[in-house]
């Protein structure tokens, strides 16, 4: 079943003082993530990824469209108790302990008297924050609200949860045990929706990502199959010692042979090590050209799309209708039903 | 009570007490104890008059003060920060959460008065050095008292549903002192004719009438209040507070959270 199904969402914002006039913040959005998935939103700011959520969770009204949660109208109360939602930079009531804060949240999403405090102290140990449990959220770091804001989301143990940049404000460590927590809801078999512009954690965590520009929904995929598309390209990593053979010249040219830049070869120098970078179909010949040379190959392996390409891709405003990398795999996965209305390109 | 409207209450509280309101008892008392050393020096047979009389406007003014500051950012604050985000993502519905907050306050209210309503027992105690059975009167007079503050808490919470925080105070104190002369301005309705006769007659009756709830002159000469009047009074506060929270629900079920 389909944990969330957003039906050419949409929403515009009036502007302007005298002559209002319509400004788009999120374009028609149809896009269906799978119970037990771990989706990325991924898009620079303003992009629309905010209030894609804000839709989700009934703070703004959509101008069109509509979406169902866990097979409930997002409107319905009843998919609020099933779903966790962590907005950005969160921000609590100052006067409040955490042990308090999630003791109020719980009771607000109808976690039973009964064994509420333990599940508090339970959730206040998963995030680390057991020791602080009864200062007030005023003297708490930026980081520290942050975990308690994950707890929050994850108190009343939702289905569906929903996350926006819940790694913003972390220092590495705190980055770490975000990704780990993600890790276990997924392995809880929770479906996690998590908005961010951090790539890396994206594809260390995500089933599939989704990437939003100016409101508009550029394309999605599995991450997977995105980071394993080959570009045609293979890279050589060889160890070229102090006594290089014939074909040098002067700097990098000392440590790479002439002939196999003559292959088309783009090489770096590090050290005694070179990396260089080919095309696929002169693979025999650059590998001829180390055994002349008596050079010793550390590594050969093909050049892979990553991420960051393929989001650095679909910002492009000229790609951002035909991409050819990804689309037809998206379209297998996805269905025609993954495009905005506009028929932007997976 | 809906128990999630009980929880936004409670907290509401909890938060306006450790945020210090309760700290304005402490000029109360400062204020109530130097009146009533000063009374107890100067006056002669008057001291009763004037404590009571300065006493529960010293109550009126500081909990009118404190519902249209704390009103104006009860929903304000919580959008400004945020807090409201994580409210709403749960099953809770936005006119419960404006109930909640309209309770939170107009609880908070009822105890700070509680305690300026000792002071004023207290201050009476001193100068009189008894009590007597008219100073029962002051106990309706404080329970008008706290008829207003829901009242003005219900319209800083409509007003700032809307508007913004500067504007919502704006609002509401001058709806609290044209309130306040509300049978002055029925008088006036009264002798004028024609349209500006029919604009003040509906000016005069929509404007809260706070004048109905200000007793403290009467109960300071030890006059009685009618039952009747309380019995109105009690009506008139309540629903007159319910159209300003509905007003205020109704606006705030459209309004998108940016």
């Amino acid at each position: 079943m389909a944990a969330i199904e957003i039906l050419d969402l949409e929403k515009s914002y009036l502007v302007g003082f005298w002559r209002k006039r319509p400004k788009p913040a999120l374009r028609p959005l149809r896009l269906t993530i799978e119970e037990g998935e771990v989706f990325g939103f991924l898009g620079p700011n303003g992009a629309g990824k905010t209030t894609t959520l804000k839709l989700l969770m009934g703070l703004v009204f959509p101008t069109a469209g509509t979406a169902r949660l866990l097979g409930f109208a997002m409107d319905d109360s009843r998919v609020k108790s099933q779903i966790g939602f962590l907005p950005e930079q969160p921000y609590f009531y100052d006067h409040l302990s955490a042990r308090e804060l999630l003791n109020y949240y719980g009771q607000l999403s109808g976690v039973p008297a009964k064994g509420r405090t333990a599940k508090v102290e339970r959730m206040l140990a998963r995030v680390g924050l057991s020791d602080s449990a009864g200062v007030q959220l005023r003297k708490f770091s930026k980081g520290m609200l942050q975990r308690v804001g994950l707890a929050q989301a994850i108190l009343h143990e939702p289905k569906l949860v929903f996350l926006d940049e819940p790694m913003s404000g972390l220092d590495p460590m705190g980055r770490r045990e975000v990704r780990d927590l993600i890790q276990q809801l997924r392995s809880e078999g929770k479906t996690v929706f998590f908005s961010t512009h951090i790539l890396s954690d994206a594809e260390a965590l995500c089933d599939r990502v989704g990437v939003i520009h100016q409101g508009e929904l550029r394309g999605v995929g599995a991450v997977a199959e995105l980071t394993s598309g080959k570009q045609g390209k293979i890279e050589i990593v060889f160890y070229a010692g102090p006594g290089l053979g014939q074909g040098q010249g002067q700097g990098q040219g000392q440590r790479v042979p002439a002939a196999l830049i003559s292959l088309g070869a783009e090489a770096r120098v590090s050290g005694n090590m070179v990396n260089a970078i080919l095309p696929e179909e002169q693979q025999e010949a650059a590998l001829d050209v180390l055994r002349r040379e008596r050079l010793k190959l550390i590594s050969l392996t093909p050049v892979r799309s990553s991420l960051e390409e393929y989001y650095i891709a679909k910002l492009r405003p000229s790609e951002s209708h035909t991409e050819p990398g990804h689309k037809d795999e998206s379209r297998k996965e996805e269905g025609p039903r993954e495009e905005s209305r506009r028929g932007v390109g997976v | 009570m809906n128990s999630r409207i009980g929880y936004i209450a409670f907290n509401t509280f909890r938060e306006a007490v450790r945020d210090r309101v309760l700290y304005n008892l402490i000029a109360f008392a400062v204020l109530i104890s130097g009146a009533a050393i000063l009374v107890g020096e100067i006056s002669i047979d008057i001291e009763r008059l004037v404590v009571v009389n300065l006493g529960l406007t010293a109550v009126s003014m500081f909990g009118v003060v404190i519902a249209i500051f704390i009103g104006i950012g009860l929903v304000s604050k919580e959008i400004d920060k945020r807090t409201l985000y994580t409210v709403l993502s749960r099953p809770v519905r936005r006119w419960e959460f404006v109930v909640g907050k309209f309770f939170g306050l107009t609880g908070t209210l009822v105890v700070n008065t509680f305690f300026m309503a000792l002071g004023v027992f207290l201050a009476l105690l001193y100068v009189a050095h008894k009590f007597d059975k008219m100073d029962v009167w002051v106990l309706v007079a404080l329970y008008f008292i706290v008829l207003q503050f829901l009242i003005v808490c219900a319209l800083a919470l409509f007003f700032s549903s809307f508007s913004t925080p500067l504007m919502s105070a704006v609002f509401t104190f001058a709806l609290f002192i044209i309130g306040s002369l509300a049978e002055d301005l029925r008088g006036f309705a009264r002798i004028t004719h024609g349209a500006g006769g029919w604009l003040a007659t509906a000016i005069a009756y929509l404007v809260p009438n706070f004048s109905a709830l200000n007793v403290i002159s009467q109960v300071a000469h030890g006059d009685p209040i009618a039952g009747r009047l309380i019995l109105y009074n009690s009506l008139y506060a309540v629903l007159y507070s319910a159209m300003a929270i509905s007003g205020a629900v109704l606006i705030f079920q459209r309004r998108n959270l940016k």
